[in-house]
């Protein structure tokens, strides 16, 4: 598959939240405000970005040659942690500026499941190491645009008059349900 | 804490899906059919038991510190063997279910139970308790893949039986959008109905 067709379906036909259903907790937990979502986005594609080139490299160089495949789950959940924790370790260190637009929502991603599912998703693909940065890309950049999207519609609709049984979380299903909706004109383009 | 009321959190007043919103991607994923929705409900309550029991054993024992990243290796392990035991004895399903296996892990109703309820409770309340949000968990998901599975394809299987059909789908229920859709619809059922009872009393 070419890289420029990799990205676009990241971005739009496959995208993460809306038609593969990962990471949906972010979603609708962290969807209250358009800055926290921005904050939350680039975060989860700044590690979705590393832990794609750090998972590939464990996959082909340590978990193929010793024949040890059936640890995949246990290594790349333990390796994503511990890269969260450096991430976050660096950032504070040498990107104050950064840790402080990111900072608290760098420990929520270890256990949010588009990262892990991203890198199983490219072992499953078969992806090469460039072909996995740029899925990377493409995921988190579609995961950040969900999640914007649905952030300015929930702050419209703090304001709108919604019936009593359907405050909060059914109308948040329900706006998810018609952007889904959307989403899916697109899945002709590639 | 009384046996009782640990089996009437798990299945409904704390139910993981509908009360706490826990868990939602695999919740969404896989309830396009019966079968899919009703083997991952049993896979994560296996997972759900075995880690609860075992944390519960070593609560003592793991320092405070590293208990994170202590639950999620126990929590690993069993989804290994939740993954293997299903490709060796349901492999068809164990294709379409894919990646949300392996995703397990990271379903935040087992690493929460982990954390509020079997590091703090003996063996056999957190057994009881793994074992009854887990089967809350596969009720929901059972319930909402037999909506979206009669409406989107018209027909209801089990395990490769075919109990019903009848001649209207609306495709969408199987797609993405219906997903959130019954979700949404279910989750304000359930508030409508609590409204009621709350005017009632």
């Amino acid at each position: 598959m070419s890289l420029i067709a990799l990205l676009i379906s990241g971005l739009f036909v496959n995208n993460f939240l809306l038609s593969r259903f990962l990471g949906l907790c972010p979603f609708f937990g962290v969807s209250k405000k358009t800055e926290s979502a921005l904050g939350m986005g680039i975060a989860a594609t700044f590690v979705m970005v590393i832990a794609s080139a750090v998972t590939y490299i464990i996959q082909q160089y340590i978990l193929v040659p010793f024949d040890v495949v059936y640890l995949q789950t246990v290594m790349f959940i333990l390796v994503i942690a511990g890269l969260v924790q450096f991430v976050e370790l660096y950032l504070r260190k040498f990107q104050p500026d950064l840790y402080n637009m990111l900072g608290i929502y760098l420990p929520l991603i270890t256990t949010n499941c588009a990262i892990l599912g991203l890198a199983l998703l490219n072992v499953t693909k078969g992806l090469n190491f460039i072909e996995s940065v740029v899925h990377a890309v493409g995921a988190g950049g579609g995961f950040t645009l969900a999640l914007m999207l649905m952030s300015g519609i929930r702050e419209r609709l703090e304001l709108a008059q919604v019936p009593k049984a359907f405050s909060g979380l059914p109308i948040a299903f329900i706006t998810a349900a018609i952007m889904a909706l959307a989403f899916m004109g697109f899945s002709g383009m590639i | 804490m009384k046996t009782g009321k640990i089996i009437w959190d798990g299945l409904a007043k704390q139910n993981p899906t509908f009360r706490m919103a826990l868990g939602l991607c695999p919740t969404l994923a896989v309830t396009t059919a019966l079968t899919n929705g009703l083997v991952m409900g049993i896979a994560v309550t296996f997972v759900l038991a075995c880690s609860n029991v075992l944390v519960s054993l070593l609560r003592k024992i793991i320092p405070d510190k590293v208990r994170i990243p202590a639950f999620i290796v126990i929590i690993a392990t069993f989804v290994t063997i939740a993954d293997m035991l299903l490709e060796g004895f349901v492999p068809d399903i164990h294709k379409t279910l894919g990646i949300f296996i392996p995703l397990i892990v990271v379903n935040c109703i087992i690493l929460g139970r982990a954390e509020s309820f079997a590091s703090k409770n003996p063996v056999f309340s957190s057994l009881v308790d793994g074992i009854f949000m887990g089967l809350g968990f596969t009720l929901s998901l059972s319930l909402i893949s037999v909506i979206r599975e009669v409406l989107g394809t018209g027909k209801l299987i089990f395990f490769g039986n075919l109990l019903f059909s009848f001649d209207f789908s609306v495709l969408g229920f199987v797609l993405a959008p219906g997903a959130f859709l019954t979700l949404g619809l279910l989750l304000s059922l359930f508030n409508y109905i609590d409204l009621k009872r709350g005017t009632r009393q």
